[in-house]
């Protein structure tokens, strides 16, 4: 029996221990559609994904490909059957060459050997199918994150896929990389791919999707179309409540000045960086992917060494040379990368709040478990963690969630200045609100803040007072009356503009 | 600022016996037992208080190693030199000594020589960072026992033994009872215990081998940290290396092979894994003497040296096992 979809999924159920991961979810994919599917951290969408790849075998439902049903037993079935999945986080070969990770698993064989040449030569094809602009014998680990995805597709084209899952793809892609991933996409829909995109960004699916299908809390809430339904409505649908304001941004009577830099240059990344930041105030570094943004708040930080300029906190200079040193003088970061640089995932919510300032609670030599605690507590009630207990480890919480515990673990030392790398950066868009809510709390309670963020409307709606750099250099700053999309923009792509005027 | 939500967070952890009896040391325990068990078997002279000291007298000198042991590997690091670090103190002292410097003296030598050989490790851990722990100290391993090579030959050095005190310290009994290197290790271990559990320093360990960056961008000294445990982990082999030196009167370039496996043994067996950040202080406790128990024990009923190798390796590789063993049983039980 032939059906109007290429892919049907009827009431599958996962249980995990201790959890329903899918309870009786279902999703209809037709042929040749780019279909969204959306919903917050934890809603089931990667365990979703996983069971139609045959990773996680589902212990309710049924699975139809093309009217036909299905039962995969592994990945490799699905593979067979046509069903390729590009995961957010590229499973690469970093020392391989393009060609080898393309062909990984189905390398181009004659008489036991490896065929080289053909290989390379079907890859290039490949990568010329995607626009790309590196060649298949380049190493792997050499690539941006974005050329490393075009090989997951160029991998997904080569195993002649017809459904192709792409789980975050723009997760960590700049704004020209996503248009290009955007690009990719249609055309392989135009060649007769059915795509499930799975996304945490409305732009992506506003751009690209016809249908979204929603999950919340391991179950399905339904499929809209997405010129009819409105942004408000699909966020309550996600969030099962409403959000009123997405950006509840304080008015702050600004403070005296807290912290000001002066000409930091590192060799290589950044030269002649200047600004300040005053008390109250949120101040927006923006700019694109390798504008050397996260570069220059790591130095002021102490992780890396500065070249030369100068810091100074409330008028006066300070020398930073380690992170410890920017504690004490009252810097706090809140890194990009909090899985790997803040937090320790294994711990429990408590140790990881109360780490960097263990001697507070108890003394020099010895720790205090009990002040300990009554501390991460607070700390930990304070950003309202949803948690059931502080020796929770941090590695159960949600995205939304580890970051309240990262910043629950900044406001344990005194500080006076916040600096913010992608705050919400992988956070679904319920605790997205929360963090912004909470940030314009910090600011209320006199925290200079600086935030770097490359999600524009974030950016736009918190900041007092937006830095755009680029390639290493600030290339313009706009108060928040001025500022603009297309301005900040500008000032981010200032450089390549100017090399093709001259050119 | 309060939570909106006022949603409480519970700051108490709950008591439960399930736990404490599925926990690793207790299984350390009943297998401690069991030995025990099997050495009373062995010998009607063991289960008495000169019997148990004689056996826990045959290996505590090594255990001296454990303790320090127990930090490196919390960090996620490694120090596979020890047994050379115990060698050259032990050659150092003996030739001080035979040189004819007064007894003291060469005990401080010893010490000194293991300092310096923990700190020569522990600079080029933290220097060169970008390098294995386990590539450094196999290289320093075989520089350290080389060095008692060259100043041994295929000589010994003896007569340790002519004086009397340094004789006692590791054949002496306080009030003819309790031996003075237990006495010594059980002090030492304490202050081990403390340091890894209850300061601030011990923290840091933890959470260096859980996370090494995430460590550094909480404001931690990571390369101090490490340093200064290379530096104790050499001194502490010195530490053995006297009480070996003082056991066997005499020494020569083959003292202390294989001790360092002996050590990371030890605390792998105690749950304190390689990977960096796990395990506690006590489970490696439990460890040395279910260890060194089982190999007394062994010994009395003349197993070979071979075949008590065979034993230990197997009960490690065993043991490393069984926490993934158990995981996968409670994997299978859902699906």
């Amino acid at each position: 029996m032939a059906s109007e979809y290429v892919l049907e999924l009827k009431e599958i159920t996962k249980i995990f221990p201790g959890v329903k991961a899918l309870d009786k979810v279902s999703f209809q994919l037709k042929a040749g559609e780019i279909h969204a599917l959306m919903g917050e951290n934890g809603a089931g969408k990667s365990t979703f994904i996983k069971v139609i790849t045959g990773v996680h075998k589902a212990d309710g439902g049924e699975m139809y490909l093309n009217g036909e049903k299905v039962d995969f037993k592994g990945p490799n079935d699905s593979q067979a059957a046509g069903i390729a999945a590009i995961y957010q986080h590229v499973t690469a070969y970093p020392h391989l060459s393009v060609a080898e990770n393309i062909f990984m698993g189905h390398e181009k064989v004659k008489h036991g050997m490896i065929q080289w040449k053909e290989m390379y030569a079907e890859a290039d094809k490949l990568l010329a199918q995607l626009n790309a602009d590196f060649k298949s014998t380049a190493e792997m680990g050499t690539l941006s994150v974005a050329q490393q995805q075009m090989v997951e597709i160029a991998k997904a084209l080569s195993s002649n896929a017809k459904i192709i899952i792409m789980d975050e793809p723009t997760a960590s892609l700049t704004k020209n990389e996503s248009e290009n991933l955007y690009r990719i996409a249609e055309k392989l829909r135009d060649e007769g791919a059915s795509i499930i995109f799975i996304s945490h960004r409305f732009e992506d699916m506003y751009r690209l999707a016809t249908r979204v299908t929603v999950f919340r809390d391991s179950k399905y809430v339904g499929t809209y179309d997405v010129d009819k339904i409105s942004n408000a409505d699909l966020i309550t649908a996600m969030v099962g409540r409403e959000i009123k304001d997405m950006f509840p941004k304080p008015e702050i009577q600004l403070g005296e000045e807290v912290l000001r830099v002066e000409n930091l240059s590192r060799e290589g990344f950044f030269k002649d960086v200047s600004f300040s930041v005053r008390k109250g105030e949120i101040l927006g570094l923006t700019g694109l992917v390798g504008a050397r943004r996260t570069e220059v708040i790591q130095t002021i930080y102490g992780v890396e060494k500065l070249d030369s300029g100068k810091i100074f906190l409330d008028g006066k200079e300070v020398k930073i040379k380690n992170p410890r040193d920017a504690i004490k003088n009252g810097i706090g970061l809140l890194t990009e990368d909090r899985s790997n640089l803040g937090l320790i995932l294994d711990w429990g919510i408590g140790r990881n709040i109360t780490l960097t300032e263990i001697e507070k609670y108890g003394n020099k030599v010895f720790t205090n478990d009990k002040a300990e605690r009554a501390a991460a507590k607070q700390l930990a009630e304070e950003v309202d963690t949803k948690a059931v207990s502080i020796f929770d480890k941090v590695s159960t919480l949600s995205g939304g969630n580890q970051q309240k515990v990262a910043v629950s673990k900044i406001l344990a030392s005194d500080l006076k200045v916040l600096i913010m790398d992608e705050p919400t950066k992988g956070i679904d868009v319920g605790a997205k609100a929360e963090i912004y809510d909470i940030m314009g709390q910090l600011a209320q309670r006199g925290y200079a803040i600086i935030m770097i963020s490359s999600e524009m409307p974030e950016v736009l709606n918190m900041s007092d007072r937006i830095i755009v750099m680029c390639e290493g250099k600030i290339t313009g700053e706009l108060s928040r009356e001025e500022a603009t999309q297309e301005g900040i923009l500008k000032y981010a792509m200032a450089k390549s503009l100017k090399n093709t005027a001259e050119n | 600022m309060a939570g909106k939500s006022g949603r409480e967070i519970i700051a108490e952890q709950p008591f439960s016996w399930k736990h404490l009896l599925l926990r690793w040391e207790s299984m350390l325990i009943l297998l401690l037992v069991v030995v025990n068990i099997m050495n009373i078997a062995i010998s009607d002279k063991y289960w008495s208080v000169t019997g148990l000291f004689r056996a826990t007298n045959s290996f505590l000198n090594i255990a001296f190693m454990v303790l320090p042991m127990c930090f490196v590997l919390v960090l996620g690091d490694i120090d596979i030199s020890v047994g050379s670090i115990l060698a050259f103190s032990a050659t150092m002292l003996g030739v001080t000594y035979n040189a004819g410097a007064p007894m003291i003296v060469a005990v401080l030598v010893a010490l000194l020589t293991g300092t310096v050989c923990g700190c020569i490790n522990g600079v080029i851990a933290t220097q060169f960072t970008e390098l294995n722990p386990m590539i450094i100290t196999f290289g320093t391993q075989v520089v350290y026992r080389g060095l008692c090579e060259i100043i041994l030959g295929d000589q010994s050095t003896g007569g340790l033994n002519n004086v009397m005190w340094f004789s006692n310290l590791y054949w002496g009994k306080f009030g003819g009872v309790v031996p003075y290197m237990f006495i010594v290790f059980v002090l030492c271990a304490i202050v081990f215990g403390i340091v890894q559990h209850k300061t601030t320093f011990g923290r840091r360990m933890y959470a260096i081998g859980a996370n090494r960056e995430a460590a550094r961008y909480s404001g931690i000294n990571v390369q101090g940290t490490r340093f200064v445990v290379y530096v104790i982990t050499g001194l502490f082999a010195g530490v053995a290396a006297i009480f070996t030196a003082a056991s066997m009167g005499s020494i020569n370039n083959a003292v202390g092979k294989g001790t360092e496996m002996d050590a990371i043994g030890i605390c792998v067996l105690g749950g304190i894994l390689t990977d960096g950040g796990k395990g506690n202080f006590i489970g490696a406790m439990i460890s040395v003497f279910l260890l060194g128990l089982l190999e007394y024990g062994l010994g009395l009923v003349n197993v070979s040296s071979n075949v008590m190798l065979v034993i230990k390796g197997a009960l490690l590789v065993i043991s490393v096992m069984i926490p993934n063993l158990k995981i996968n049983v409670k994997k299978k039980k859902i699906a």
